[in-house]
């Protein structure tokens, strides 16, 4: 049985982080906001933080345990880190940075496809380049556990689709254990099998990122996998739907049950937009001035006051959207999804 | 007013340069080239530059072997009284040398601290090269320490930590990514070490005195010829100014080097990106 299992308790500055996972041949993303204490989990597994408290083993082998006073070292664990900004040694080349460890370089280079830049050196390399070889270098000693510290944070906006799209194939290939940490939800979703999210030292919910996506366990998950957050109150309302006041007085009818103070939550691809209500009661509507217009890449992020819509770029064009205009905002009651405020 | 203010600048900057440059200019004007080098030809210089090579050499071997590591370990690692640590390392750096030879003396002289078992052991260390060897470490290697703490400390630890991971000893990540990294201010350091080592004289004249081909070095030979014969004081003196221009120039310009290329490959990166 392949898989590393930890059950942590880490003093960090601000607070005492607690976690336990179980990760198997999958990756698992650990998301939250920077200052989450996510870097110290990954520091902690290798042998370059010591927990106050926990267990840490892989495969049976058992490298920490507090009640058995066991904390093998770095160089003792079978762990490939890959860290933020990659830390390669500056003073060797790409070939010796990758053998340091011990083995043999070609074969990564070229499964990575980097065997041309064996001889550079990584100060001459692009983030993408610098990226590969230092997954090569952390999977040149065949480790039991890939730990990746926000692997792309250092990449230019460009290349990231692409480079996440790679790793992600390789990651699938390798079948390795791998915890993987971001602060980027969009990240995590697109490379991990679950994502766990981290706020204030204590994992909220983890699970596929379908799952964060379809049910949220609270509104901060909700918000970090993207969704718009509306504050208000719930009562009931007509044909056993669910009436919800917006703290700005707008009301609005959902399908989930709920009652006094909870939280709207409404993902911004499941609003459409138009240039007057559509006649259709079934749909709820929220109008506004437009704020802000965003382009990421074929879609268009349209800012209201109240709620920010995702459309494609095709419509936001048909649709002749300008900042400070007039626009309806719809979506269906199944869509609003109500929790029970924070 | 501002034209006032701009002469002033002027003035104090060529009051200053000139201060400092004419003395040294003046040891070359004063005594013919043919005449220096005659003047390093005799017997005395020939053994002052025996013996300063020699201690020199020692000294400084000895603190680059024990100075490194300790630099690095007090470099990389936190500890309670480690500021007290630091700075009582710099303390010869303020002493006046011959407060530093009145020390040695209290350490290693006969009735000295340690007097009693180095006697024992028939070992004597006033008045001998042993004793200039002591008293070059002991005023050079605070400039070392200094410069390596710093140098170490400028290594990204996260590379340390990388070599760990990478399965690498403690004893293999100072030798493969640390030392290779410091090189740079390691060498700076030395050198500076070096030639206050070199130059060293009140502590020596006090702890190991002045014989000609056994303790006396290439300052002590000065001032040792500085009234018998002032022309080879003087060439004496040319040697250190040109040794220690020399030792100038290498580190400016390896500074200068190590900076292009660090800018060469940002440059490299940016338009390869």
């Amino acid at each position: 049985m392949a898989s590393l299992q930890f059950d942590l308790s880490l003093s960090l500055r601000d607070f005492d982080l607690e976690l336990a996972l179980d990760v198997g041949r999958e990756t698992v993303a650990l998301v939250g906001p920077s200052g989450a204490g996510k870097t110290s989990v990954l520091r902690a597994i290798a042998g370059l933080a010591h927990p106050a408290r926990g267990s840490i083993t892989c495969a049976g082998d058992v490298w920490f345990d507090s009640a058995q006073r066991i904390d093998r070292r770095p160089e003792e664990r079978s762990v490939g880190f890959v860290f933020q900004e990659y830390a390669l040694f500056p003073h060797l080349s790409v070939e010796r940075n990758v053998t340091f460890g011990g083995g043999r370089a070609d074969r990564l280079l070229w499964r990575l496809r980097i065997e041309h830049l064996a001889q550079a050196k990584p100060t001459e390399l692009s983030g993408g380049e610098r990226q590969r070889v230092a997954i090569a270098r952390a999977l040149a000693r065949d480790p039991r556990v890939l730990l990746l510290d926000e692997p792309m944070a250092a990449l230019d906006p460009h290349t990231r689709g692409k480079v996440r799209a790679e790793l992600h194939d390789l990651l699938r290939e390798l079948e390795l254990p791998t915890l993987l940490v971001t602060h980027d939800f969009e990240d995590a979703a697109a490379l991990a099998d679950r994502v766990g999210v981290l706020v204030d030292g204590r994992l909220r919910q983890v699970g596929p990122p379908a799952e964060l996506l379809g049910s949220p366990a609270d509104p901060f998950v909700a918000e970090f996998a993207g969704a718009n957050v509306l504050p208000g109150s719930a009562e009931a309302g007509p044909n056993g739907l669910t009436s919800f006041r917006l703290e700005g007085g707008h009301v609005v009818v959902s399908a989930d049950e709920a009652r006094g103070q909870a939280a709207l939550v409404l993902y911004p691809w499941d609003v459409s937009l138009a240039r007057t209500a559509p006649d259709d009661s079934a749909l709820n509507h929220l109008s506004g001035e437009i704020v802000s217009l965003v382009q990421v890449g074929n879609r268009m992020r349209v800012r209201l006051p109240f709620l920010t819509a995702e459309i494609t770029a095709a419509s936001a064009e048909r649709l002749e959207l300008r900042p400070g205009e007039h626009v309806v905002a719809s979506f269906k009651a199944t869509q609003a999804r109500l929790l029970p405020a924070d | 007013m501002r034209r006032l203010f701009a002469a002033v600048l002027a003035v104090a900057t060529a009051i200053a340069l000139s201060f400092l440059l004419l003395p040294v200019a003046a040891i070359f004007l004063r005594v013919p080239p043919g005449d220096l080098i005659d003047a390093l030809g005799r017997d005395v210089t020939r053994d002052a530059l025996i013996v300063s090579i020699k201690t020199s050499a020692i000294a400084h071997a000895a603190v680059l072997l024990v100075g490194t590591p300790a630099a690095y370990f007090l470099a990389r690692h936190r500890f309670r009284g480690r500021g007290a640590v630091l700075t009582l390392i710099e303390l010869p750096l303020v002493l006046p040398p011959a407060v530093a030879g009145i020390a040695l003396f209290a350490a290693f002289g006969r009735n000295g601290l340690l007097g009693g078992e180095l006697d024992a052991l028939g070992v004597q260390i006033p008045f001998t090269q042993a004793a200039v060897v002591l008293a070059v470490a002991f005023v050079e290697s605070p400039f070392y320490f200094r410069g390596a703490i710093a140098a170490f400390e400028a290594v990204d630890g996260t590379l340390v930590d990388a070599a760990r991971t990478l399965g690498a000893s403690p004893a293999r990540v100072f030798a493969r990514i640390a030392l290779p990294l410091a090189a740079g201010g390691l060498g700076a350091a030395s050198a500076l070490a070096l030639a206050r080592g070199l130059g060293e004289f009140g502590a020596t004249l006090i702890f190991a005195g002045s014989l000609q081909g056994v303790t006396q070095t290439l300052p002590l030979a000065i001032y040792a010829q500085f009234e018998a014969d002032f022309d080879t004081a003087l060439a004496i003196s040319a040697l250190f100014i040109i040794v220690g221009a020399l030792l100038l120039v290498t580190l400016k310009l390896y500074g200068w080097l190590r900076f292009s290329s660090i800018f060469r490959s940002r440059f490299a990166t940016s338009t390869s990106s």
